[in-house]
């Protein structure tokens, strides 16, 4: 029975690693569909993750005793969210409005958030005497599960369904929620037009512009709560810049890996989950860094294989990090 | 004022673009099942004019009627609204997404979509016209033929029952246009109005009941096509001759220096591009070609530069002093390892004949980058030419190293133009030369065909300004649809013998179908 727990230990692992990379993925996807390629994720997650945690914490500090654990959640999701949307703000207005090359402004959009989300997190730090401290109660409303003590007992069945972390089950919705808006829905389809064809979506009637900065801003707010889980879950509680590093970068290359669809995040995200922990679960005579290298190494793989195969549906939107300028003579 | 029959009209509408305006006070009137023909020459206005319909263009003064009401057209929704609906040139369709999707685009309507709804509703409009459209067909799947039947689909989807088609015929196959044809006559009879924007003479004598001229943004005249013929309609379009006096010597010892015989070009979507074309280019004399754009000018150079996939037919170059040389099948630098010297003023001179972001130093090293040693350029020599031709020519530029870009289209086009020169070609080549530039520089470019010609080049010469070509050529060679269609003296030919040919396809033959 042992191996059968140690791959159970591994696959929860590896979708409690997984669950900030997809929420930061599920943002990009959502922003790419609109013909935007916003580089910056590992900035906004940082955001994310500061502010996150700054509002669980001030909140908790604030309401002393009476602190209420899922508040606490609610507070940190909308802090992290407002953040990562604050970032993508500036990102839409840059190449949208302004036209501005995208590829340069994701880059130092990744860079300035980075910056910003070290100066909140050390910032509270030293300013609250070396450590930023929550209370037991809310570190279980981050790290703990929302479903009976009852569910969580049936043995493997209970381990592997029932006992993970709140955002593990919120981020499985939201990736269905956003399947489904985006396959099946008039706003969804609109979405996908201006992506792919935005002169032909100005013909039918489609507002270019507002679907532009709608997709990359609320992208940009769920990206960012992919940080905050890390730090609220992975990191518990406290500020770890090291940790976090590098988060973006992969959910960049699973956006391409899992082929612009939310569903395939899901499993996506585990994979690259496991693949992060690997060098814990499965230790052979390399280095570690051979084993973090791995889930870019797969995602050329799938970059290779797609575009060998030339599957339309399988290639990035087509007007993919171009700005759109209505045709004028 | 509105006739009541009238589904839309139009009342002295004029555009400008710049200093250039595309419409000058066009008063027009579209009736209720009737196919209107709006004939012009390149560049007359038709496709602004309609574009003004659709709300892709706002005019800049007129008025717009539907239905005897007057209405605002600012965007292709409004269009819509007031059941006018146009079918562009350049589909507007998303290749990824299947027809019933792209039908469905932009509509407003509840957040989910129902597609089974849509595709029913486009099955009916398919049975009614006898389309052949498959809802959940992708678009990339689709031959050009059926994305033409869905953007109508589209269109009539919306509840269109104006519809206007851009130069519909353009990339279709004889076949593929008679269905089209069809299919008008059908929505015709159905009550709707359709405008067929075209320059194809034969294709208004098939299908439409009126036509409307516009030549140079005005509106010449209208006519029922029952009871016009093919001349009058020529004389219409290109209008009066205007006396341009451009020297013209008379060309000293011609000899043939560039044979072409049978050559044929088909497209990569399959549609004949030449078909058949046989004609000599002599040394020491401007060959202008005329013909409608899009008649096979651009594939003519292209396979005589090496550029274009040739199907068959042979082009035979004879050197001053050399043997003759097959050059069918030679790619442009094979070409010029031969020892050719051929120079080619490209339509596009900004994407095909220069790089923008370069100064005309750089520009003028595309044509030498193979010299210099090692893995160095040499830059000393094609600066010295960049400065030659900056005083020259008069290029008006602060620095020769200043990207040409930024240049005017006339200072463009003579640092192409110089550059091509400067090689000593045998045979040069350009195409719509003096397109977009002002009097003066286009006599400057007269000069420098002029002066080539004197010095034995055998210059290829496309127009699209009929008077130009009869002044300035030695002889006229007419294209209509990949055809020649005659090759004459210029300075015996008139204006409307030559505007006749460009558009009249070989009668006998259209009667035979």
């Amino acid at each position: 029975m042992s191996i059968l727990n140690s791959i159970l230990a591994l696959v929860i692992a590896a979708i409690l690693n997984g669950t900030p990379l997809l929420f930061g993925t599920m943002g990009e996807i959502l922003t790419e569909k609109s013909g935007n390629m916003n580089l910056g994720v590992e900035g906004m997650m940082y955001m994310g993750g500061a502010v996150g945690l700054a509002g669980a914490f001030y909140y908790g500090k604030a309401a002393g005793e009476s602190a209420f654990g899922p508040a606490a959640v609610i507070i940190a999701i909308l802090c992290a969210f407002i953040a990562g949307a604050f970032g993508a703000l500036i990102f839409s207005f840059i190449t949208i409005s302004l036209r501005a090359n995208q590829n340069v402004t994701g880059l130092a959009l990744a860079i300035f958030g980075t910056g910003a989300g070290q100066f909140i997190g050390e910032f509270m730090r030293t300013k609250e005497g070396g450590f930023v401290a929550v209370s037991n109660e809310m570190k279980a409303a981050f790290q703990g599960s929302p479903f009976p003590k009852f569910l969580q007992d049936i043995p493997y069945v209970g381990q592997l369904l029932f006992q993970q972390n709140i955002f593990v089950y919120l981020g499985i919705i939201l990736a269905l929620a956003m399947a489904f808006f985006i396959s099946r829905t008039r706003f969804g389809l609109n979405l996908r037009s201006v992506g792919e064809s935005p002169a032909t979506a100005d013909a039918a009637g489609i507002n270019i512009t507002r679907y532009k900065y709608l997709a990359t801003i609320i992208g940009g707010g769920i990206s960012a709560i992919g940080g905050m889980v890390y730090i609220m879950t992975i990191a518990g509680c406290v500020w770890n810049h090291e940790g976090l590093s590098g988060e973006g970068w992969l959910a960049v290359a699973l956006v391409i890996f899992c082929l612009w669809k939310p569903q395939n995040a899901l499993w996506g995200s585990a994979l690259f989950g496991a693949l992060m922990i690997l060098y814990l679960r499965l230790p052979l005579a390399i280095p570690n860094e051979i084993y973090k290298i791995l889930p870019y190494f797969v995602t050329v793989i799938v970059l290779v294989v797609t575009s060998l195969r030339k599957k339309r549906e399988n290639q990035p939107p087509a007007s993919l990090g171009l700005a759109y300028f209505r045709e004028d003579r | 004022m509105e006739n009541k029959e009238a589904a839309v009209s139009l009342r002295n509408i004029s555009k400008s673009f710049g200093s250039i305006a595309a419409n000058k006070n066009v008063s027009l009137d579209i009736n209720r099942g009737e196919i209107l023909s709006l004939l012009g020459e390149n560049g007359s206005g038709k496709t602004t004019l309609m574009n003004m319909l659709a709300g892709i263009y706002y005019p800049d003064s007129g008025q717009i009627f539907v239905d005897g009401r007057e209405v605002r057209i600012a965007s292709p929704r409004d269009a819509y609204d007031c059941g006018i609906g146009m079918i562009h040139q350049h589909f507007k369709l998303v290749d990824v997404l299947t027809a019933a999707e792209n039908v469905v685009l932009g509509l407003e309507g509840p957040l989910m979509l129902d597609m089974p709804k849509a595709s029913a509703k486009i099955r009916e409009i398919c049975d009614r016209y006898d389309f052949s459209v498959h809802p959940d067909k992708k678009v990339y799947d689709m031959s050009v033929s059926e994305k033409q039947t869905l953007e109508i689909i589209k269109v009539l989807y919306r509840g269109a029952d104006i519809l206007i088609l851009d130069e519909p015929t353009a990339v279709l196959t004889p076949q593929e246009t008679n269905r089209l044809f069809n299919v008008l006559r059908q929505m015709k009879a159905d009550g709707k109005s359709i405008v067929i924007i075209t320059h194809k003479l034969h294709e208004v004598m098939a299908i439409a009941d009126r036509v409307a001229v516009l030549r140079k943004g005005e509106y010449i005249g209208e006519m029922m096509v029952s009871e016009t013929n093919p001349q009058e309609m020529t004389n219409m379009m290109v209008g009066h001759t205007v006396s341009l006096n451009i020297e013209r010597p008379e060309p000293v010892d011609p000899q043939p220096r560039l044979t072409v015989s049978g050559l044929t070009v088909v497209s990569d979507e399959g549609v004949l591009k030449l078909d058949n074309v046989s004609f000599t280019a002599m040394g020491g004399e401007i060959l202008g070609i005329a013909g409608i754009s899009g008649s096979g000018q651009k594939e003519l150079l292209e396979s005589i530069a090496g550029l274009c996939p040739i199907k068959e037919g042979s082009i035979i170059f004879t050197p001053k002093d050399k043997p003759a040389r097959e050059l069918v099948g030679l790619t442009p630098t094979k070409i010029k390892d031969a020892g050719i010297a051929m120079a080619f003023v490209p339509e596009d001179r900004l994407g095909m004949g220069l790089v923008g972001g370069m100064g005309m130093t750089g520009n003028m090293m595309l044509r030498s980058w193979r010299l210099g040693k090692g893995v160095f350029v040499e830059r000393k020599k094609p600066d010295e030419l960049a400065r030659k031709l900056k005083d020259e020519l008069g290029v008006v530029t602060p620095d020769v190293d200043y990207p040409v870009r930024r240049l005017s289209g006339g200072n463009v086009q003579k640092v192409l133009v110089g550059r091509e020169i400067a090689t000593v070609p045998s045979v040069l080549m350009t195409a719509y030369a003096v397109r977009g530039l002002d009097i003066n520089t286009s006599y400057t470019i007269y000069n420098l065909m002029t002066e080539q010609k004197q010095k034995g080049t055998a210059v290829i010469f496309v127009g699209e300004d009929l008077d130009v070509l009869l002044e300035l050529c030695d002889r006229i060679l007419v294209l209509c649809d990949g055809k020649v269609t005659g090759i004459v003296k210029a300075g015996e030919a008139t204006k409307e013998e030559v505007g006749l040919m460009m558009t009249h396809i070989d009668s006998g033959k259209e009667a035979a179908e």
